[in-house]
């Protein structure tokens, strides 16, 4: 047995987890008859076909031949996603300039290339942009700086 | 007549100064977030979903689609100068309008993009006017049954509109629905899926899913690659087509116009689906076909046509059945619940200012719009020479207060991220998120009717054959199924996603 096509072998994998995923968290609600479906007909049904479908798919992925998973490029992952968390952790403590601050520049890490002053430039405009349309503009509720309430 | 009545009605309502004033703001907002490649409706409109709060329903609802058929304007802009679609429903109008524009015709394909969504717009206009007060009439008939078929309907033409393997569009399809059932159960109060946590318990919202599915993802993809950007500024000029042009594009804008039209319709259609299915369906039409691929006029013209039919078609089946086919329409249910309307087929008779209203403004967006983009094609152009390394922060910053302005939650963020990351796993095992995002939206509705249906029919599933309504939806589905599946469109489907 060789894995011919790495996606769909891979993908068929993450099918059967997450159908199986889905019977397991499920079992404990009342499944019902199918006159009188209970909260956990549905999504037992749903999960079962996802699995189904995942050794189907990961069969294919030993029958056929296909092209590999390309490598995982970590660096724009982690700095757009992570500084995305960050700024959401940010946002009440310490207001919404610091966060933004953060943001960006966390998220420009992970770019291509990174200059320094026109990141802090491109922060600074965001921050007054935002500020104006979103706080003054739109009215939402934001705190501003450290120790406002939201 | 009465649908001339009702039209006068609608522009009535469309032309008040302040809804005028909106309608230019939606679309304006559309075409720029349309250009921007990376930021789409979806993320805008959530944005703007609780500054609405304030306006009348109309006047919401007007700008809101306004933003929608703004960024098929857009979206073309970019796709023809930059060979990057500004919205993923020009993904195919980058074939041949970047190739025009290197051969110094970005002016014609800008055009011809723009009079062919111009032109698509005014007759998709009239379609919703006289085909929405009927199909709501049928709707009234609809019975869970019935709702549940046209659902499955849907789906299946989800999975017709995704590249790649259809096993997977389905698999993606259940995982979606899956998805959608996180939270409290409708009928028995049961949290499900929830993990005990209590922000779960009203479900995930699917701008959620979406913003991190669609919008995080792209970014992260898009830095993987390095930038290589051609823009043709300096040759957009000559705006005009020569004779030739016009002759070749004339009926292609007829029929992606047609063929968006019907689409859009279509639960699961709308703009995406409208402008594959043109382009291909006019490659195969077409005399001029090895010119495909190098410049072709017709292979902007309809995709770009077609578009913008689909995307103001895919109001009818929310307008009369309730039925979100895309997750803007899902957004726009959103906004209507936020004024206490609930859609479906009883809009068009109870608030006729409202549907009508809606419709004419399309009319007066769309010559706005016309406007907005051939004459002032230049300030877009300025906006596509900012680099990405300047844009992808400012958009990754929208999208996370649009996320966090939904329910004034950070933990909102933390699920987007999470599907950020999924998203980046499907990306690398090329599987296509548009059928799970669809089988989001529709599962908790699908849950609700099948149980409905089955109850009725007391566990006799063969209801769904019996009822005709039922059974005309399922046999199109089959029918749609079985051609895509048939060994000879299959091989032109896999061409036309080659490319």
């Amino acid at each position: 047995m060789k894995v011919r096509d790495p996606q769909d072998f891979w993908a068929g994998m993450m099918f059967m987890a997450f159908g199986a995923a889905a019977i397991f968290f499920a079992r404990n609600y009342a499944f019902g008859s199918a006159a009188r479906m209970g909260p956990g007909y549905f999504p037992t049904v749903l999960g079962g076909l996802l699995m189904v479908l995942g050794v189907i798919v990961s069969l294919r992925g030993l029958a056929f031949a296909g092209p590999a998973v390309s490598r995982f490029n970590w660096k724009p992952l982690l700095w757009v996603l992570g500084s995305i968390a960050v700024f959401a952790a940010a946002l009440q403590g310490l207001g919404l300039v610091i966060a933004i601050f953060l943001l960006i520049i966390g998220s420009a890490l992970g770019g291509n290339e990174f200059k320094l002053k026109d990141v802090l430039i491109l922060a600074l405009c965001l921050t007054i942009g935002s500020v104006a349309i979103f706080i003054y503009g739109l009215q939402l509720q934001f705190p501003l700086f450290p120790g406002q309430p939201g | 007549m009465d649908i001339i009545h009702n039209l006068i009605l609608g522009l009535g309502v469309a032309l008040t100064p302040i809804n005028v004033a909106y309608c230019f703001g939606g679309v304006l907002l559309g075409t720029l977030i349309g250009v921007l490649p990376g930021i789409g409706p979806v993320a805008t409109i959530a944005m703007l979903l609780p500054a609405t709060f304030a306006l009348s329903p109309v006047t919401a609802l007007i700008m809101l689609a306004g933003i929608y058929y703004g960024a098929q304007y857009g979206g073309s802009t970019s796709a023809i100068l930059v060979n990057i679609p500004g919205e993923t429903s020009s993904v195919v109008t980058c074939l041949d309008g970047y190739q025009m524009a290197r051969q110094g015709r970005a002016g014609a394909a800008l055009t011809v993009a723009a009079l062919g969504s111009f032109f698509a717009g005014c007759v998709a206009t009239v379609v919703i006017a006289g085909f929405a007060p009927p199909l709501a009439e049928v709707a009234l008939s609809f019975g869970p049954a019935e709702y549940f078929s046209l659902m499955i309907l849907g789906l299946v033409a989800a999975v017709v509109l995704a590249h790649g393997s259809l096993v997977k569009a389905i698999a993606m399809i259940i995982l979606g629905l899956l998805l959608g059932l996180v939270g409290t159960d409708v009928n028995s109060g049961i949290a499900r899926f929830t993990f005990n946590i209590p922000e779960l318990s009203d479900g995930i919202g699917f701008v959620i899913v979406a913003m991190g599915v669609f919008g995080f993802t792209e970014v992260i993809v898009n830095l993987e690659h390095k930038e290589k950007r051609e823009i043709f500024v300096k040759k957009v000029s000559g705006l005009w087509l020569t004779r030739e042009e016009f002759k070749a594009a004339t009926p292609a804008v007829l029929r992606g116009t047609v063929i968006g039209s019907i689409l859009g319709i279509l639960p699961g259609g709308g703009a995406l689906l409208a402008s594959f299915a043109a382009y291909s369906f006019e490659k195969r039409m077409s005399k001029n076909r090895a010119n495909f691929g190098k410049g072709a006029i017709e292979g902007v013209a309809a995709p770009e046509s077609a578009n913008n039919a689909g995307a103001q078609t895919s109001f009818i089946p929310l307008l009369t059945l309730g039925i979100p086919s895309n997750p803007v329409m899902a957004l726009m249910v959103g906004a209507m619940t936020i004024h206490g309307i609930q859609p479906g087929p009883q809009i068009v008779t109870n608030q006729p200012e409202l549907f009508w209203g809606m419709i004419a403004s399309m009319w007066v967006g769309n010559l706005m719009l016309v406007v907005l983009n051939l004459p002032m094609i230049g300030l877009w152009v300025k906006l596509l020479t900012v680099p990405y390394r300047m844009l992808y922060p400012a958009i990754l910053l929208f999208c996370v207060i649009g996320i966090y302005s939904l329910s004034n939650s950070s933990f909102d963020i933390y699920i987007a991220v999470l599907f950020g990351l999924l998203g980046y796993v499907f990306v690398k095992l090329a599987c296509e998120p548009a059928p799970l995002m669809l089988g989001f939206i529709l599962g908790p509705m699908m849950e609700e009717n099948l149980r409905r249906a089955m109850l009725l029919s007391r566990g006799d599933a063969t209801v769904f054959f019996t009822h005709p309504i039922s059974l005309g939806l399922l046999v199109t589905a089959a029918i749609l199924l079985l051609v895509v599946v048939s060994p000879a469109i299959r091989k032109k489907r896999e061409d036309v996603f080659v490319e």
